[in-house]
């Protein structure tokens, strides 16, 4: 699993509308994720392939069913290298000024 | 209609010691887990709860299964919001395995029975990726992510 195939993963239209319906209802099974695709079903399990191949899609045997379930790590992950220096600058800056605010700060001369 | 449940897998470049460190000890729970830390003799059999930091229990149960480095079932149920308590227990598998340079962890957390469960669909499915990317963070660089160590009302 790499950044690559998740990136691969998610450049198609089917496959982020795949990841829509799980996120909607997790745990779907192959004949229910069907519905509503306008393809054959050959189709939509070659792309949930893919999308379990990016660690994107993890899927849980129940008995005879296989459960498809949403797993977001690998975008947790692309949010984390893009946004989180972001975040935590803002957070920091947000202490800094309740440390100023309430003369508390050891930075004053 | 099946059991809610929820599933998250992530990679991790760490070592199994760490990552079982990382699950079981306190100190280490606090810089993750929104300031809450676990309180547990980590023995099959014993009750475990999660504590944070203000003293209120956010989650508790039993510990079905113990295999260190490797496995733990938690038997779990939201103590601190009622619409979630309401829902019962419910049963958290931890799955550590070595995969090349990292740690596959896997968390699966299932409802007991069956039909709608809120706890699961709102409150799991929320709670743990926050937690667990700020566990990966912390692993990987050494700094948890901003937001994770305080609770959630507090």
């Amino acid at each position: 699993m790499s950044m690559d195939e998740v990136f691969k993963a998610l450049a198609d239209p089917t496959r982020r509308q795949l990841l829509d319906r799980l996120y909607a209802k997790n745990g779907q099974t192959l004949n229910a994720l069907c519905e509503e695709m306008e393809m054959t079903r050959q189709a939509v399990s070659k792309h949930l392939a893919i999308l379990e191949e990016a660690n994107l899609v993890i899927t849980l045997r129940r008995g005879r069913e296989k459960e498809h379930y949403l797993n977001a790590a690998p975008i947790a992950e692309i949010a984390e290298r893009w946004i989180g220096k972001f975040e935590r600058g803002r957070i920091e800056a947000l202490a800094d000024l309740k440390r100023r605010l309430e003369g508390t700060s050891d930075e004053q001369g | 209609m099946s059991k809610a449940s929820f599933v998250y897998v992530n990679y991790i470049r760490t070592t199994p010691e760490k990552l079982w460190e990382a699950l079981t000890d306190p100190e280490f729970n606090r810089e993750y887990w929104m300031g809450a830390t676990l309180e547990t003799d980590w023995k099959k059999g014993s009750s475990w709860k999660l504590v944070f930091s203000d003293g209120r229990v956010a989650d508790a149960g039993e510990i079905l299964e113990i295999e260190p480095q490797k496995r733990i079932v938690l038997r779990w149920r939201n103590e601190f919001m009622p619409e979630f308590k309401a829902d019962g227990y419910t049963r958290c598998t931890l799955e550590m395995e070595r995969v090349d340079e990292m740690m596959k962890l896997t968390v699966l957390h299932e409802a007991e029975a069956e039909g709608p469960h809120k706890l699961i669909e709102e409150g799991v499915s929320r709670g743990w990726p926050r937690i667990l990317s700020s566990l990966k963070t912390l692993l990987e660089t050494g700094a948890a992510l901003p937001g994770r160590k305080t609770a959630p009302g507090s």
